[in-house]
């Protein structure tokens, strides 16, 4: 499959990629959002091209997006996750959405004033299960209020609107959600746990309770669980492994280079890291292969909401993110291998700490035991695809 | 058939709410069925009316409400029974 990145998106994409590579080690270090990177994409304007032409976009498909996410990746894994988790975001908006007056309105803003998005489904208490809530939306007349301990918003301070989950109404069943678009002046955040962790650092995924008043309009017309298996599941997985790919392909990218120099200063003699090199790139092509053929899926499945909720697709999903995540490890940690104590130093041009560590998070945002429970309950009753090419 | 599917559903739907107190067109999602024991519940079915269910009514939309399932499996029964 081509992709075909348009209106000098990649040229774009490039530029918030050097951006973003001069800052990355100052935004893990510190463990601060990405801001300069950020500042970028809503220069470059990259933060409404998934929005339909109609309403301010580009009309870009999700291959582009995650050719974006690619690019941003392989400099800085915390501003590419920022830029993904957005566009997730905004794909719940385009698919769910548009048939709307507020919601397209609503894009139309994004669009203008180049709004990011975050979301919030995560709740204390109820175990990472994002398909479940115990907060519940209260509708007052026309206006809706929520509260809700959220354990983890991503970059919920550095947002312009939070899209967020809840149980439908008050008496509702924990499965019967909602997604309610609020935007920043409509809600407050008090800070309850504190982002420090391995990797990742920059995307500042604190823990809020958040506080909301908004007009009842805001909450999206459709049932959260058909948002999430229409739209969130497959772009999250998709998006997801593109940065990851992105984070692999720049440490294979020092590991060549380490091992081309190693060649330079000894003509004739095969430098020991390039066999490990040959199985690094071997591995890195499937990444490739498995999110190309994943977004291949979502691109033929996106007008027919009856596939993009079957069984079959969901299978597909849950197992493109599992071998990517599970993938880049054992990419990065060839390429240690291979640059040995200057890829384990910090500050070298073959550093890879930083690669390693953001690389973990892979297995475990969506943990892979769940996402993997979740695929052998599936199995019980989907029989598998037994065709090559489908 | 309808009274099989809700024994099943009462059995494996995992519903906070009784069976009995759901109309046979209610949305069974909205009334908390998960997806995993949505899984139960066709496999419930599947067992019940010896039927087995092909990948395009593993869906959503099939298990949405008692009726969509007695639909399902009808269609189902029916096609074996002419196969017969």
């Amino acid at each position: 499959m081509t992709v075909t990145v348009g209106n000098g998106l990649a040229e774009r994409a490039e530029r918030v990629s050097a951006v973003a590579a001069a800052h990355a080690d100052d935004v893990d270090a510190k463990a601060r959002f990405p801001r300069e990177a950020v500042d970028a994409m809503i220069a470059e304007r990259l933060l409404s091209i998934q929005i339909p032409a109609a309403l301010g976009g580009e009309d870009a498909s999700l291959s582009e997006i995650a050719e974006t996410c690619s690019l941003i990746g392989q400099s800085c894994s915390a501003a590419a996750m920022v830029f993904a988790m957005h566009h997730i975001k905004l794909s719940s908006l385009v698919s769910h959405g548009a048939g709307d007056a507020w919601h397209s309105a609503f894009m139309r803003r994004v669009a203008d004033e180049q709004l990011l998005l975050a979301s919030a489904t995560t709740e204390g208490g109820i175990g990472g299960n994002l398909r479940n809530s115990i907060c519940a939306i209260e509708i007052d007349g026309d206006t809706c209020r929520l509260t809700k301990d959220a354990t983890v918003i991503s970059y919920g301070a550095h947002a312009d609107a939070i899209l967020i989950t809840s149980r439908a109404h008050a008496d509702a069943a924990s499965t019967d959600q909602v997604m309610t678009v609020f935007t920043k002046d409509q809600y407050t955040l008090e800070q309850t746990h504190v982002w420090d962790t391995l990797g990742m650092r920059g995307t500042c995924s604190d823990g809020w309770l958040f506080k909301g008043e908004a007009p009842k309009e805001q909450i999206l017309p459709k049932p959260f669980a058909e948002i999430a298996a229409q739209s969130m599941l497959a772009t999250s997985h998709l998006l997801w492994s593109a940065v990851w790919y992105g984070i692999a392909v720049n440490a294979v990218s020092r590991a060549q280079a380490f091992v081309r120099a190693a060649a330079r200063k000894s003509p004739g003699v095969t430098p020991p890291g390039a066999l490990r090199l040959a199985e690094a790139v071997n591995l890195l092509q499937l990444v490739k292969s498995n999110t190309i053929a994943g977004l291949k899926e979502y691109e033929a499945a996106k007008a027919d909401p009856d596939r993009l909720s079957s069984m079959g697709f969901a299978v597909a999903m849950n197992n493109v993110k599992i071998a990517s995540s599970e993938t880049i490890l054992a990419i990065i940690n060839q390429a240690m291998l291979i640059c040995g104590i200057v890829g384990y130093k910090n500050g070298t041009p073959f550093s890879l700490g930083r690669h390693l560590r953001d690389a973990h998070s892979a297995q475990l945002m969506i943990s892979n035991d769940r996402i993997l429970g979740n695929t052998s309950n599936l199995l019980l009753v989907h029989k598998q695809d037994t065709s090559l090419i489908g | 058939m309808k009274q099989t599917i809700r024994d099943i559903l009462g059995k494996h739907g995992g519903l906070p709410v009784p069976v009995d107190t759901l109309a046979d067109d209610a949305d069974l999602y909205a009334a908390g069925l998960s997806s995993f024991a949505s899984v139960q519940v066709m496999l419930g079915i599947e067992d019940a009316f010896d039927v087995e269910f092909p990948d395009n009514l593993l869906n959503r939309k099939s298990f949405q409400s008692i009726d969509a399932i007695a639909r399902a499996v009808s269609g189902l029964v029916g096609s074996a029974e002419a196969a017969e």
